[in-house]
């Protein structure tokens, strides 16, 4: 493995985050703002508290990881179809590295990019309402496993992706559906008691009960379970890249 | 001394069932240019693929310096520079950072004397800042170039370096060429451009349909397949062949005002004192003679058309 390998593509994806950081910056404060104004304001004025924590501030937790797990899709996505389409992918595969060092180079660079973003959507929360961080550094560590799983999904989608829509699909018919009934905006608890038992089979509720824990030392799951979960789906998807270099699938003809 | 590169047997079959290499071998000498003409669709770009590790190979081996491409591609690939023939790059990058790019991703340190040594050499380093939409296509055919040198290759592959590129340019890439052999790096270039590989190469092989039709010095095979035609012109105007001529392999041309003789270079005797002394027997008066040698182009059709028989 060579770190000049990693750092070569982690410096040159950065430099393309860098280029457009404006937007980069500009757009998940735009959103999170909207986010407070619709469901803070509108829903927040008939649900005052969740299980004694303010509704504002008990969306915060679901809001970061909503934007995360997108941001890490689509970056991770994104850097690793692109030269696929523009056909500069040639130079990976003829580099002298493995799979390891591509796929460390890349989403490492889109997982920093979600935790830039997830960093700036909680200064922004921290404007409209107060938050308290009950477990800091399993907040970290909840984020940056977050970051790298879903930057590891992400990977695993830009690979699949014959065209733009494909690149889409995903993201859009899958993962969204799961982060918005993850329990982003509500909390287990609330729905009927056939939906409780349902709502186990979707991962994402295991991350959000696992990342709320860390900010109100309250959750849906035990945090030790949302802790396996979120290492399995780490470990499923570095399998699945590994597969995919070992083969060649839809990368060597 | 053990060939730089090896190719044994190497056969690829693509996924739909296209045979694009039927079991080539070949052995490439450090420090040589090799010269792969073939038509278009003959393989060339596949074995290529092939050996720098972007096509997997359905049998086969090759090795670079000892080095097997499938098993030590570390060792393998990193003594391989590549420029590949469509223009892959990203358009909104500064041409310094995506050369930087590739010598990183070949684990090397950075070191931009380097850097600035070999855009100077290719006229670009005052396009170093450009981004490379803004260049022109000879420019960004440089740019390959300037990546595939950034982490110091001891073989380089140019696959149709030349292919809509202007005289200038391409006159620039020759001597690039003879300036990196002189370095010691052996190159690899595949062309439909014969005078090209007439101009630079030290060995020519002719790729067509998957298969390696031969691999020779390139002296030798025009020496070899080279025949040469000696054209006199005559004074007067005749009907046809005089009769005392027609043993020679003698051809009347120019509506009569010329005769064409074709004759091997490489035998003992040509035959040019007997038909110049059976001319003047006839009677016949000379206005000139010319000789041509046939071009590696003539040689080259004759042999696909050989192989496709």
């Amino acid at each position: 493995m060579t770190l000049r390998a990693i750092w070569a593509i982690y410096r040159y994806e950065m430099t393309r985050f860098f280029r457009t950081l404006l937007q980069s910056f500009v757009s998940p404060v735009i959103s999170t703002s909207l986010y407070f104004v619709v469901f803070g304001t509108a829903i927040g004025s008939r649900i005052q508290q969740v299980e004694g924590v303010s509704y504002g501030a008990f969306i915060v937790p679901g809001l970061i990881m909503l934007s995360v797990i997108m941001q890490s899709i689509s970056n991770a996505s994104f850097g690793i179809y692109f030269p696929k389409f523009i056909g500069t992918v040639y130079e990976l595969l003829s580099a002298p590295v493995s799979f390891l060092e591509i796929v460390a180079g890349y989403v490492g660079a889109a997982a920093t990019k979600a935790l830039f973003i997830g960093v700036v959507i909680l200064g922004t929360a921290s404007l409209f309402v107060d938050l308290t961080i009950a477990h800091p550094f399993a907040m970290v560590a909840f984020l940056v496993l977050t970051c790298i799983s879903f930057s590891l999904l992400g990977f695993i989608i830009g690979l699949w992706a014959g065209n733009f829509e494909q690149l889409q699909l995903v993201p859009l018919l899958i993962v969204t559906p799961l982060v918005f009934l993850g329990g982003s905006f509500y909390s287990i608890s609330m729905l009927p008691e056939i939906w409780q038992k349902i709502t186990l089979f979707n991962p994402v509720v295991y991350l959000i009960s696992g990342f709320r824990w860390a900010f109100f030392d309250m959750a849906d799951v035990p945090v030790g379970i949302s802790l396996v979960a979120i290492a399995g789906f780490t470990a499923l998807c570095l399998a699945i890249v590994w597969w995919i270099f070992r083969t060649g699938w839809r990368l060597r003809d | 001394m053990a060939p730089i590169l090896r190719i044994s047997n190497l056969k690829k079959t693509y996924k739909g069932g296209f045979e694009a290499l039927k079991g080539v071998d070949l052995d490439i000498r450090e420090g040589e240019i090799l010269a792969l003409l073939g038509p278009n669709g003959a393989g060339k770009t596949t074995l290529i693929s092939t050996i720098c590790g972007i096509t997997v190979p359905t049998s086969g081996s090759v090795t670079v310096n000892g080095f097997d491409t499938l098993t030590q591609y570390r060792q393998a690939r990193a003594m391989i520079g590549l420029v590949p023939q469509e223009i892959n790059l990203e358009p909104f990058e500064k041409v310094i950072n995506t050369v930087a790019l590739t010598r990183g991703l070949f684990g090397k340190r950075r070191d931009d004397a380097l850097l600035e040594r070999i855009l100077r050499r290719l006229s670009l380093w005052d396009k170093k800042d450009s981004r490379i939409r803004e260049l022109s296509g000879g420019m960004k055919r440089r740019v390959l170039i300037a990546k595939a040198l950034s982490h110091e290759p001891r073989v380089l592959f140019l696959d149709e370096p030349t292919a809509g590129v202007d005289v200038d340019l391409r006159k620039d890439m020759w001597n690039i060429v003879s300036e990196l052999k002189a370095e010691g790096v052996t190159v690899i270039l595949t062309t439909h451009y014969i005078e090209e590989a007439e101009a630079i190469s030290d060995r020519v092989g002719v790729i067509s349909e998957g298969r390696l039709l031969l691999v020779e010095e390139k002296n030798a095979l025009m020496a070899r397949m080279g025949r040469k035609q000696l054209t006199i012109e005559l004074r007067e105007k005749i009907a046809a062949v005089p009769p005392g001529l027609t043993d020679l392999d003698l051809e009347l041309a120019g509506d009569g005002m010329s005769l064409v003789y074709t004759y091997d270079t490489q035998k003992e005797r040509t035959g040019i004192t007997a038909l110049l002394a059976a001319l003047s027997r006839e009677g016949i008066t000379l206005r000139d003679l010319s000789t041509r040698q046939s071009s590696l182009e003539e040689i080259f059709v004759g042999l696909v058309k050989e192989g496709a028989a």
